[in-house]
């Protein structure tokens, strides 16, 4: 697989992602946020939105990158049925856009929040989970200041009734609605989770949970 | 060229995190009678239109595909 | 606007007073231009001249640092310190203070801190892999203390946080010292390849200069000067506004600098930090031996109507100079547009040797550039030793007796100096770079150098109780302390950054503490072959009247030669060894029970050192570890032993692991005592044999169980038994609780 990894102003987990997506055994390559052709992503087969503080998350985390030239190769990506992911601040740019339903606010502390997390994966039968058991607990860092997921009481059913909440926390640190962590599209080709598995991919530090993400997939 | 006031508030079925910390605050600082704090944002704008009317148009059309999120927030604006 | 007085005037009315300028000053300014200055130079030789930009008042005790090195690529006088690190890999650092700012807008000084070194590192063409902070309040018991700790905190994570370098460690220490005069003191550490090491330097006669980043605003006037002087109730009103810093800008600014420094055509780049574009320009001009031109209605500008004074002095955030190759300065432009940025020229460099600002049209200032940058007058200040410290001399500090040593080694723990800092460093992202091998909470922080089976530890360190009882030993206790706390960590301890944190230097026993620490720190330094690559000076933190403890803080960086070295603080398996290296001795001047007991206060000497004893259990430390026969290291430092033996209990997700001590001492409160040059580590039951041989002095004094419980006995008689559980929480909670509690 090659996986496109968007870098917007202010993406930070670039490389990261990168480490993690070739440790998987994908090839990867950055795409630039300035790319206004449609086609930008065609050559593609996964996309990946990295963590970081696109435009200094001013306004709202997410809003300016979700107005950037790329997004309409995105949704064509999208329409092709790719997988496309978006962790933390890429979860945030993916709600901006339109592409996961829900929105974010401050985490209830008021504080940014760093540290592991004990993540239980909800559906294990998505293109992003099935490395993984159901119901397994695994532990994934995360590192956020938004990440109170936020949706009506009709968008929470929809997501529960079609098994769109992929991972939700054990211990809810952020005030988000059902302990959300993560969450796909209706298709199952889009997920979004606040927490970051590419930072759980090395024994070195700490924690590999993450890897089954990047490996599931294919 | 017109101005705009443009305020964007959360919901009123939404948890503001960020106002009930103020509003602990002030509870704390003893203002026992102050309640139901939300905080919003307030933005200022100039437009360039040929009437209110489009500038009005603009500057909702603006609203509604940046500056508020539509999912969590509500927007109104004054403008002259 | 105001208008601007005129020379005549400045001199009659003593104006340049108002500047922090002496008489004196003033005429070696007139001597060297041959007439009297305007008033946009008079300010240019203010901030120049002032402490903080010319170390006038420092530079005669900062010549004592030893800053030569085998692996020592480039030591003071530029942006950073650069270290040799093998592979043609080197690493940058830097430690700064914004302790000044931090008492009036502590969000924003904090966070603009963590900017100013982090462009000061980026501007050397490193890229920033990890930020430190060493910080110091009052206690956490008035609402006042709390908020600055609050918002310093916020603005560090604010800052750090959104341009994705990891804050991976530093020290917070709380003291009624400090409660008027916060320290906020900032590092950076960069990796670099050598052959991108960049320089300031405007050289080429004709090249071009080219200014990057932000709008030049009104801010931060004077801050430099401001800096300089002793905080008063009039400075809180007085002082300039506060930079406000834009993190975003600075990550768009980092990226694209480190584009730019691998392409040819730059000369010399350099962050515009304190005194803004003048201290650029004119170091750049005189490192070069070159002159500058400078267009001043180039220069982008916030506010309308800003005055060459104004926009010379400002101290605008997030902006760099380059001196770009005349005719390619299109190629350089190009690398910035792709980030949003816009370069704009604004002047060239000359061979005249002199500053020669234009603004509509005139000549507004013409000065020799060296004469800012490197020709400061220096003062060589009275000096005394201080009346406190010789009578502390004479005194064997005092110890009330210990009645329950349970509930006086959970008090220890409760100490906010002591007890976790999570509530802090869980808003810092440390993870960001996914490099972070030891995270905050271990002696040392370890930062893999990817790519390479090696890693980078470091740590800033500044116990200044010890050193305002006796400074120049504190001084040593600095360096030695931080030495140790790398060497647990596996590494081998490099070179040192320090920032010296003290009074007023026109007290002649506060700048008898500057000698002397800086003498204790140059001693240590040679004894362990770490040399000061650079640091940074701040004077005059006093709050009526009153100056803070002298804190010279080390930050210090060494180096993991194999991954498998790195070594955490924390017991890891039921069976292993507890030993401990190094003698203790009944020593508690300045230690944490006393100032617990004093309320406060403290008094006596500190504990002694022998750089001989340090280095020699520093080496046989680093030796066991290389060998593969350490599970566990841990540094003993402030609450002793006991502390140190509850700390490497701590952190264990289920808090199965305890501990079972018996240690041979004199009497039982010499558990809380702080003898120096002490590690507590643990090892393998299987490494006994080997470990005991290689290291024969360390004593075995207990064994890791699964009991959940630390027992500890003094020659056979218990001592304490603690539930490690409840330990870690009262420890965990301690500044969580402070923060909530109403005054």
């Amino acid at each position: 697989m090659k996986f496109a990894i968007i870098i917007f102003p202010g993406t930070s987990c670039e490389e990261d992602v990168l480490h993690a997506v070739q440790g998987a055994g994908h090839q990867a390559e950055y795409v630039w946020h300035s790319e206004a052709s449609p086609t930008a992503l065609d050559t593609y087969d996964a996309v990946i939105l990295p963590g970081g503080a696109s435009h200094g998350n001013y306004l709202r985390s997410g809003s300016m990158a979700a107005q950037a030239n790329i997004i309409p190769a995105l949704h064509k990506a999208n329409e092709a049925g790719k997988p496309i992911l978006g962790i933390c601040n890429g979860f945030q740019i993916l709600t901006e856009a339109g592409l996961l339903p829900g929105g974010f606010l401050p985490n209830e502390s008021m504080r940014f929040i760093c540290k592991p997390t004990e993540i239980k994966v909800e559906n294990a039968a998505t293109t992003f989970t099935n490395k993984y058991a159901q119901g397994q607990t695994i532990t994934l860092p995360i590192a956020h200041a938004h990440g109170n997921y936020y949706a009506d009481d009709t968008t929470l059913a929809e997501l529960q009734a079609n098994n769109q909440i992929i991972f939700t926390y054990n211990q809810n640190p952020n005030g988000s609605q059902k302990n959300i962590a993560g969450i796909t599209n209706k298709a199952g080709n889009i997920l979004g989770l606040m927490p970051h598995p590419e930072r759980a991919v090395d024994k070195l530090l700490g924690s590999e949970d993450g890897l089954g993400l990047f490996k599931s997939i294919n | 060229m017109f101005n705009a006031k443009i305020y964007v508030t959360l919901r009123e079925s939404i948890l503001d995190p960020a106002g009930k910390a103020a509003e602990a605050t002030l509870q704390n600082l003893g203002y026992k009678g102050a309640s139901k704090l939300r905080i919003g944002k307030y933005i200022t704008m100039a437009v360039q239109a040929d009437s209110l009317e489009a500038a009005a148009a603009q500057v909702d059309e603006i609203c509604q595909k940046l500056l508020a999120n539509n999912v969590m927030e509500d927007y109104s604006f004054d403008i002259e | 606007m105001i208008k601007e007085p005129t020379p005549q005037e400045i001199e009659a009315g003593k104006i340049y007073a108002t500047m922090g300028m002496s008489d004196g000053e003033f005429q070696m300014v007139k001597d060297i231009l041959g007439r009297l200055p305007n008033y946009t130079e008079l300010g240019l030789f203010s901030v120049m001249w002032s402490e903080h930009c010319s170390y006038k008042n420092s530079k005669v005790l900062l010549r004592g640092f030893p800053t030569k090195g085998e692996r020592v690529l480039q030591g003071p006088g530029e942006g950073a310190g650069i270290v040799d690190i093998g592979d043609g890999q080197a690493v940058v650092f830097k430690i700064e203070s914004h302790n000044h700012p931090s008492a009036v807008e502590p969000f924003q000084a904090a966070a603009t801190g963590v900017g100013g070194i982090v462009r000061d590192v980026f501007s050397m063409g490193a890229r920033p892999i990890a930020s430190l902070n060493s910080l110091r309040f009052g206690e956490l018991d008035n609402a006042r203390t709390k908020y600055l700790f609050t918002e310093v905190v916020a603005g560090i994570a604010s800052y750090g946080n959104s341009l994705g370098v990891p804050t991976v460690g530093g020290e917070i220490y709380f003291d009624p010292c400090y409660a008027g005069n916060p320290l906020c003191n900032a590092m950076c550490v960069g990796l670099i390849n050598h052959e991108d090491i960049q320089k300031g330097v405007a050289r080429g006669e004709g090249n071009t200069v080219m200014y990057v980043g932000a709008d030049t605003g009104r801010d931060g006037i004077h801050g430099a000067t401001f800096a300089s002087e002793e905080l008063t109730e009039e400075t809180e009103k007085q002082r300039p506004d506060v930079q406000a810093g834009d993190p975003y800008l600075e990550k768009l600014l980092l990226e694209a600098c480190l584009e730019v420094v691998k392409h040819p055509a730059l000369v010399g780049i350099q962050d515009m930090g304190a005194a803004g574009l003048i201290s650029s320009s004119c170091e750049m001009a005189s490192k070069a031996g070159m002159g500058m031109e400078m267009y001043l209605d180039q220069v982008p500008q916030r506010d309308a109507g800003m005055t060459p004074y104004e926009m010379m002095l400002s101290e605008s955030q997030e902006r760099m100079l380059l001196v770009i190759e005349k005719g390619r300065e299109d190629e350089i432009r190009q690398i910035f547009a792709r980030y949003g940025l816009v370069a704009v020229d604004v002047g060239k460099v000359t061979s005249d040797k002199y500053m020669r600002l234009f603004h509509k049209g005139q000549v507004v200032a013409e000065v020799p550039a060296d004469a800012l940058a490197s020709q400061a007058p220096e003062y060589n200040k009275p000096r005394r030793e201080a009346e406190y410290y010789k009578e502390f001399q004479q005194i064997e500090a005092k110890l009330a007796p210990i009645a329950d040593y349970n509930a006086t080694l959970l008090a220890l723990l409760r100490q906010p100096s002591i007890a976790s800092k999570q509530w802090a460093y869980q808003q810092f992202d440390y993870q960001v770079r996914t490099s972070t091998v030891v995270p905050p909470g271990s002696d040392a922080a370890v930062v893999r150098v990817k790519g390479k089976n090696k890693a980078l530890a470091m740590t800033t360190d500044c116990n200044s109780r010890y050193v305002y009882l006796d400074p120049f030993v504190g001084g040593q206790i600095a360096v030695a302390e931080s030495a140790r706390n790398i060497v647990a960590s596996g590494g081998k301890p490099l070179a040192v950054t320090d920032n010296l944190n003290f009074g007023s230097p026109e007290n002649p026993e506060i700048f008898w503490q500057m000698e002397q620490s800086i003498k204790g720190i140059s001693d240590a330094c040679l004894v362990l072959d770490t040399p000061v690559i650079g640091g940074n000076v701040s004077m005059y933190n006093e709050r009526s009247g009153k100056a803070i403890y002298p804190t010279p803080t080390i930050g210090m960086v060494g180096l993991v030669e194999d991954l498998a070295h790195i070594t955490t603080q924390h017991f890891k398996a039921d069976g292993d060894l507890i030993y401990i290296i190094g003698e203790t001795k009944p020593e508690y001047g300045g230690s944490e029970l006393q100032k617990m007991q004093l309320q406060g206060e403290i008094e006596g000497r500190p504990p002694v050192i022998d750089m001989q004893v340090e280095k020699a259990s520093q080496d046989a430390m680093l030796a066991a570890i290389k060998a593969g026969l350490v599970a566990s290291a841990h540094d003993i430092s402030e609450g002793g032993a006991a502390v140190a033996l509850a700390e490497a209990l701590f952190t264990q997700a289920d808090a199965k692991l305890g501990a079972d001590v018996d240690m041979a001492l004199a009497d039982h409160a010499m558990l809380f005592a702080e003898s120096q040059s002490r590690f507590v580590l643990s090892v393998k039951p299987a490494n006994q044999g080997a470990f005991e041989g290689l290291v024969p002095a360390a004593k075995l004094v207990g064994k890791v169980n699964a009991s959940g419980q630390l027992k500890v006995a003094v020659n056979g008689v218990a001592a304490l038994t603690l539930d490690v559980k409840m330990m870690q929480e009262s420890w965990e909670m301690a500044i969580p609780c402070l923060l909530k509690s109403e005054e």
